[in-house]
């Protein structure tokens, strides 16, 4: 038994998963990543993968509008700050159930198609959502301003114990401040009970019927399951996830705005996951801090940036250099990402993951021969 | 009719736009009887199993298994009823090993159609891990059960969706030509174990070509010719009809 109704193999997996985690602030320095802001970001976006691999990769469904569910959990996040509390607890907690509701409502429509018209109707939702968020829902959005937090919101519970708030209002967990490092072992703490329940569903009857459902449907019917119901409890567990993503963006910065539910996030969510390995346990993670990664490297660049590291090559050459990597950094940032996921989708149609089981299987052969 | 009789197919008709598939069918299957139907290529004998099993809609004409109609239900209800349908070309779990085939269908059996239970372990399921050990070991396939279903050859596929098949322990299990593409030694070997199986109770609809192993299960035979049943009898009524010999056991056989 062990650790939580785990495998020997699992709870070994899940030990490491806390210690990286935990101790990214250490390891991840000599790579330059060992700042909150971004920590945060690896935290948030692994968890909106991990859930969204719940959906697509046990289940094969994919949908294309997740960052509606993103986006709903970081408006409620700020409107449970704005009515209620600055504690981030209600926040996430109605930021995760929200979405959740919604996801109930746009998965039960969307799940009565499969295949490529599953993927639109999703994607048509969270436009939808995109669209009011900017139009009639104004009065709930703050429309393109993005909602924010006052001081003289009534944040009822806040003043029932009477906490005045000072300043800018900031989220915080029983007194302290959501703001550097506190607020990423906030989300390192959501990250790793996510990791934990996504792990559980893996292992469990549930996961391995949703399995069976990705490899043949119909069979699966013929064998006396009704399937919908399973697949919507996927849906609206991914949904959560996503969720609980968006009110932890609002936790670390109590604003929100409609372009978090734009299509580009709910295709990013899609490209971590087939970065990382679609289906496996750790690649959804892996995927998204590696795009969060670069993005933030490769979108730092610009000109002048380019001139200073490829100073000590002769002038012609110099410019000849920064003339071909100009377009791929800084704005450009999204080329490079294209152009590293047609090469892992060609080369390694499972992702990284599958990259690490070639390389191990590789090494494993070598002692034998 | 006798009050024994578990399924019982009334006046189907199946047309696929002008093809009449099947034409006034009647058909009682008797409890605890092995019964076969044999004929031609395109006579209509897995479109009658389709019918049954809720895949496909009968143009008119009913399907009744125990008492109830079971036309017009869902696929995954008629099989909670009790009817399993072993499939002519494999239908089984490609991804997934062949254990976990065999456990899929055991789970179905004692979930019902719909179950959540994302925080139990599978590691607790010892139960259905044994009762699907079980009937791997009765199919010959219990050493290779950690491999991937989708790897094996194409009797062996077969012999896994009969253990899918047995596993849920149906009160009427429909085969599709269990035994085709089976070597000699696994056919005779399939015989046995559907014999032994009749032994405990299992009604059983079994279509097939190799007329060894209709002979040696069935208690009843009816042939069906270009939609209709011409025929139906005890195996050796059909041995000797004339009808039977013209329209199948003479011709291409
Ligand atoms: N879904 C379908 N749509 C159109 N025509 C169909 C369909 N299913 C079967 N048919 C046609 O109905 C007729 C009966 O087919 P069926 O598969 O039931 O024959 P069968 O007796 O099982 O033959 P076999 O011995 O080759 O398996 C055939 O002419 C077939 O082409
Ligand atoms: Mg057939």
């Amino acid at each position: 038994m062990g650790f939580f109704k785990l495998s020997r193999r699992d709870a070994m997996t899940m030990l490491i998963f806390i210690a990286l985690v935990l101790l990214a602030p250490i390891w991840l320095r000599p790579f330059g990543a060992a700042y909150p802001d971004l920590l945060q970001k690896f935290a948030i976006f692994g968890l909106f993968a991990i859930g969204f691999n719940i959906l697509f990769g046990l289940t094969g469904y994919l949908s294309f509008g997740h960052a509606a569910f993103l986006g709903i959990g970081s408006y409620t996040a700020v409107w449970s700050f704005k009515l209620m509390s600055m504690n981030v607890i209600p926040a996430v907690f109605f930021g995760t159930l929200v979405a959740g509701l919604f996801a109930v409502l746009i998965g039960y429509v969307s799940l009565r198609r499969t295949g490529i018209y599953f993927s639109i109707l999703t994607l048509a939702f969270a436009q939808m959502c995109y669209n009011l968020a900017y139009s009639v829902l104004t009065p709930i959005t703050n429309g393109e301003t993005g909602l924010r937090v006052l001081q003289d919101d009534p944040m009822v519970i806040d003043g029932l114990f009477g906490v005045v708030q000072e300043g800018s209002p900031i989220g915080n967990f029983f007194g302290i401040n959501m703001q550097g490092y506190p607020a990423f072992y906030f989300c390192a703490v959501m990250l790793i009970i996510g990791f934990f329940i996504s792990l559980r569903i893996f292992r469990s009857p549930y996961g391995l019927k949703l399995a069976a459902i990705k490899s043949n449907q119909n069979r699966m019917k013929y064998t006396g399951f009704n399937t919908r119901p399973y697949l919507l409890w996927a849906f609206v567990i991914s949904g959560m996830y996503a969720g609980m993503a968006g009110s932890l963006m609002a936790v670390t910065d109590p604003l929100a705005g409609a372009e978090r539910m734009q299509w580009t996030a709910s295709g990013e969510v899609v490209l971590m996951t087939i970065l990382g390995g679609v289906g496996t346990l750790i690649g959804p993670m892996l995927g998204s801090v590696l795009i969060k990664y670069f993005e933030n490297i490769f979108s730092a660049f610009n000109k002048g940036a380019l001139h200073d590291v490829f100073a000590f090559m002769p002038d012609w050459l110099e410019n000849l250099v920064v003339a071909v990597v100009h377009p791929f950094v800084g704005e450009g940032w999204h080329l490079t990402l294209g152009a590293l996921f047609m090469v892992i989708v060609i080369f390694l149609p499972g992702g990284l993951m599958e990259g690490f089981r070639r390389l191990s299987r590789l090494r494993g052969r070598k002692p034998a021969k | 009719m006798a009050d024994n009789i578990v399924l019982n197919i009334r006046n189907v008709d199946k047309t696929f736009g002008g093809l009449q598939a099947l034409s006034d069918v009647n058909l009682g299957i008797e409890e605890g009887k092995i019964h076969a139907i044999i004929g031609p290529n395109g006579a209509g004998k897995s479109t009658l199993l389709n019918v049954c099993i809720g895949r496909l809609e009968p143009t008119s004409g009913t399907v009744t298994f125990d008492g109830e109609v079971i036309t017009g239900k869902a696929p995954h209800e008629i099989n909670q009823a009790g009817v399993v349908r072993v499939f002519q070309t494999p239908e089984i779990f490609p991804e997934l090993s062949i254990i976990e085939n065999v456990m899929i269908p055991a789970f179905a059996r004692r979930d019902g159609a719909f179950r959540f239970n994302p925080f139990s372990s599978l590691r607790n399921e010892s139960g259905i891990r044994e009762e699907a050990e079980h009937v791997l070991r009765d199919m010959g396939l219990l050493e290779q059960r950690d491999h991937h279903a989708g790897s094996m050859s194409r009797g062996d596929k077969r012999r896994l969706e009969l253990a899918m098949g047995l596993v849920q322990h149906p009160r009427l299990l429909l085969l599709d030509e269990p035994t085709a593409g089976m070597s000699r030694a696994d056919t005779n070997a399939t015989i046995d174990t559907l014999k032994r199986i009749k032994e405990r109770g299992m009604t059983k609809v079994i279509i097939e070509h190799d007329m060894h192993v209709v002979f040696s299960l069935a208690d009843t035979i009816s042939v069906l010719a270009q939609g209709a049943i011409i025929a139906q009898g005890e195996p050796d009524d059909i041995r000797g009809n004339q009808k039977v010999q013209e329209a199948y056991l003479g011709g291409a056989h």
